[in-house]
């Protein structure tokens, strides 16, 4: 039983990665801390539950990363992504720090999975967590539990108490019943706003209902919102998420890493109006992600469709709703819904345009297209082998941009310039200080990581004192 | 071939979502043995099925299990494909259908066996001889004739065998497990032996709840080589008869006894540890409909050797003839039931580690996709 009369030393808002290592790292330094968390206990751990590894820098080979991944290899990934759309001493802070986030996790119960030279893409640069993020979550929960964090589920954290530059107080809804939390100090670890389609309606008007939020529902950005119309400061371009080619037939939200579809570098892909809108095989994974799930977000009705024959099916990864199937592409087009006569024609034009090459699933192979606007650059084979298959996509979106401004403490920046008397931010709500756009595969986790813990130590220090 | 059902078609609807997510891919053989495939015939499922060691790893770790729409729970669905593969495979095929209310039907067994033996001792048996202690060579005889013994745990236990023979060999071909070739026959014992499966790579597996132990493991094997130890005792006590001439009881060191005796205590651990293990685990990675199988079976181990033990404590006295026959029925009623209850897993999960074992080698499926 959680007592709500008491002050609390630290308050997290928040139930993810983030949340946990905030809440695991004060408690260890000996404050009382509450974790607050929306979600159920089943759906506990926001988009973490749907992540699976942590970018960590490496100076030698380790029992859960091959070869070795330096801070300045790390920071040209980091720099080529967000198109220098960060923040240099954040971001090598975070960098350096990496080093020490799998250990972490280890005290935390966290079991990674052995280092696999060559059978992941990530192994290098990415550690990979046994059994994906649920584990992960689970494990930190447990560790939690067992060091006497306090944790209430279903519990939204609605508004935040700020004078000053100094939080008092929190009112939140309990299993819906209106509750008040008292502590010394603050750390917010509550996400972006993803999944709160009304704020993304702003930006994106009624193409947001087409959107479909690949992780937790509970996104709803209140803590964000709230801080930051209380004099917090902002970083991150509001308007911007990072998302994917999704199948469009995904649930809206929460269908998770499995409704990703990779099939784009091997297929033709055309909008609603059987028009081919950008080049398919400009680069190889994983920035190819990165760019689809916006392409498609641009194109009439925010869906697209992507089509291959039987050549190509191999080469990408399974998807989960079968793909549609046809003998000819005429009749795949009136699966899909879109014209006939045009698909054929988009099909015959990018056939006539395709050149002989040597194809090479796994890296940028010189089978091109000549003469075809947009071109199609990388993995261009000519599409006659029936059956057909399409895969309609819709953007998946992971997480949004914006965010609260903090410094190398993980102590909030006000509006003013100031830092914060007692508010702290880690995880996805703060990542826009590093991550300006763009996205580097694990890097959530490890910001969530990072700051998390120097959030949880500073929060701890500074209830001390 | 295992008809397509509703079982069958979830199981193809979760392989869709785990083929596409592959998060689990470190946690068993499952798996890997996944992996190799896109589509998944029933052959394919019953073969991933009975892979499958219900460690329920893959539950606690999945993003999509319930309440999730997409409500994955791998560990019930190949559980319910398991149970049809052991009523599917059954011999003769008539007897399936013991598999669908199995609690009763091995409680029942385990019932008629001891009434049954209790009646034939009374019957058989001069009373002078029952409730008195009874000492030296053939002691045990002269309660229940070796003839007797023999005809009934011999008869009853060579059928169990050929059924289980014949069910693995229909199982075998209609899976499509390939050519029966010698293949990796040392990775799959390994794989017998160490439960490697039940390890999730050294921390254990979630036995419970999210949390990792290995329990489950060691009571698995506890009971695994009591139940070999026991059956070893009571090989090595025919050679005695047979060959050396030395007629039981045997004396308390002599090796029958002493396989006996700790094969039952581990026996007796082993199946008390399970029985306590699925009271108190998470109810929802559980197929419900199949527990009551698998507490009749697992009650009737421990009523087999604790009887056993309790033989061994009273052979001197009185109470021995009535506790003879109370432990020949409920081994009697072991035998009867082997071929058509849970005891079946050992034959198809053999199976299954085999070929997974052969396809691992083979660089994927032995058989044409």
């Amino acid at each position: 039983m959680v007592d709500l009369t008491r002050v609390w030393d630290v308050m997290v808002a928040g139930g993810g990665n983030a949340a946990l290592c905030a809440a695991i790292t004060a408690r260890r330094a000996g404050a009382s801390v509450l974790l607050v968390e929306h979600a159920p206990r089943s759906m506990r751990g926001g988009n973490s539950r749907h992540t699976r590894n942590l970018r960590a820098l490496h100076p030698a080979p380790t029992d859960v990363l091959t070869e070795t991944y330096l801070e300045e290899e790390y920071w040209d990934d980091l720099l080529r992504v967000t198109g220098g759309k960060t923040n240099e001493d954040l971001a090598r802070m975070c960098i350096r720090a990496s080093q020490h986030a799998p250990d972490f996790l280890k005290s935390c119960g966290v079991v990674f999975q052995p280092s696999l030279s060559g059978t992941l893409s990530l192994s290098r640069t990415n550690a990979f967590f046994l059994g994906g993020g649920k584990a992960l979550v689970n494990a930190l929960y447990r560790t939690a539990e067992q060091l006497g964090i306090g944790i209430l589920y279903d519990t939204e954290v609605q508004h935040i108490e700020v004078q000053d530059g100094f939080a008092t107080e929190a009112i939140i809804s309990h299993h819906g019943f209106p509750e008040r939390v008292r502590f010394k100090a603050l750390i917010a670890s509550s996400g972006g706003f993803q999944a709160n389609r009304d704020w993304l309606r702003k930006y994106w008007g009624d193409a947001a209902d087409n959107f479909q939020i690949r992780g937790t529902p509970y996104a709803q950005g209140r803590v964000l919102r709230d801080l930051l119309d209380q004099g917090v400061h902002e970083v991150g371009d509001p308007t911007q998420f990072h998302a994917v080619a999704n199948d469009a037939r995904a649930p809206m939200e929460d269908g998770g890493l499995a409704m990703r579809l990779d099939c784009v570098p091997f297929a033709v892909v055309v909008n609603r109006d059987v028009e081919r809108f950008y080049d398919e095989g400009e680069d190889v994974w994983p920035k190819r992600y990165a760019i689809w799930g916006r392409l498609i977000a641009q194109q009439p009705g925010q869906v697209a469709f992507a089509v291959t024959d039987s050549k190509a099916l191999h080469n990408y990864l399974p998807s989960v709703f079968p793909p549609y199937k046809a003998n000819s592409i005429a009749e795949l087009a009136g699966m899909a819904g879109i014209d006939a006569g045009k698909l054929e024609k988009v099909i015959a034009d990018y056939n006539a345009a395709v050149r002989p090459g040597t194809f090479q699933p796994m890296k940028p192979d010189d089978c091109r297209t000549e003469g075809l606007t947009p071109p199609k650059s990388h993995w261009a084979r000519l599409i006659d082998t029936p059956p057909y298959y399409c895969h309609p996509l819709k953007p998946g979106i992971t997480f949004t941009f914006l965010g609260v401004k903090v410094n190398d403490r993980a102590r909030v920046i006000m509006a003013d310039g100031k830092p914060s008397a007692n508010m702290f931010a880690s995880g996805e709500v703060m990542a826009g200080n590093i991550l300006g756009q763009g996205y580097l595969a694990g890097f959530g986790m490890t910001i969530g990581t990072v700051f998390g813990r120097l959030a949880g130590e500073e929060a701890a220090r500074n209830v001390r004192n | 071939m295992l008809q397509e059902n509703e079982t069958t078609a979830e199981a193809r609807r979760h392989m869709a979502v785990c083929n596409s997510c592959r998060y689990c891919e470190s946690y068993c053989a499952v798996f890997p043995a996944m992996t190799m495939r896109r589509e998944f015939s029933t052959g394919d499922l019953t073969h991933l099925a009975n892979l499958c060691h219900g460690c329920k790893g893959c539950y606690h770790a999945c993003q999509y299990a319930p309440p999730h729409e997409f409500g994955i729970n791998l560990p019930v669905t190949f559980a319910e494909i398991r149970a049809q593969s052991y009523a599917h495979y059954a011999w003769p095929r008539a007897m399936g259908t013991l598999f669908e209310r199995n609690g009763t039907v091995v409680t029942l067994a385990a019932a008629l066996g001891v009434t049954l033996v209790l009646l034939l001792t009374m019957a058989l048996v001069d009373p002078s001889i029952l409730y008195t202690a009874q000492r030296g060579e053939g002691a045990f005889f002269r309660v229940i004739p070796m003839w007797l013994m023999v005809t009934l745990a011999g008869g009853t236990f060579g059928y169990a065998i050929i059924a289980m023979l014949i069910g693995g060999i229909r199982y075998w071909r209609e899976v499509g497990g390939g050519a029966p070739a010698p293949g990796p026959i040392l990775d799959t014992a390994v794989d017998i032996i160490t439960l490697r499966n039940l390890g999730g790579g050294g921390h254990g597996c979630n036995d419970v709840d999210d949390g990792f132990s290995s329990q489950k493991r060691w009571m698995h094997q506890a009971m695994f080589f009591g139940f070999m130890m026991c059956f070893a005792a009571t090989t090595s006590g025919a050679f005695y008869h047979h060959f050396l001439g030395l007629r039981s009881p045997h004396p308390f060191w002599s090796l029958p006894v002493q396989l006996g005796t700790w094969g039952g205590v581990l026996l007796c651990l082993g199946t008390a540890g399970l029985i306590r293990l699925k009271i108190i685990t998470d109810p929802v990675p559980v197929a419900k409909r199949l527990v009551g199988g698998e507490y009749a079976m697992l009650s009737l181990l421990f009523l087999v050797s604790a009887t056993g033990l309790l033989l061994l404590v009273v052979r001197h006295t009185g109470a021995m003839g009535v506790m003879l026959a109370l432990h020949l029925g409920l081994v009697l009623a072991l035998f009867v039931a082997l071929p058509y209850s849970k005891m079946v897993h050992g034959v198809y999960r053999g199976l299954a580690l085999w070929r997974h074992a052969r396809e691992k080698r083979g660089g994927g499926m032995v058989a044409a996709e």
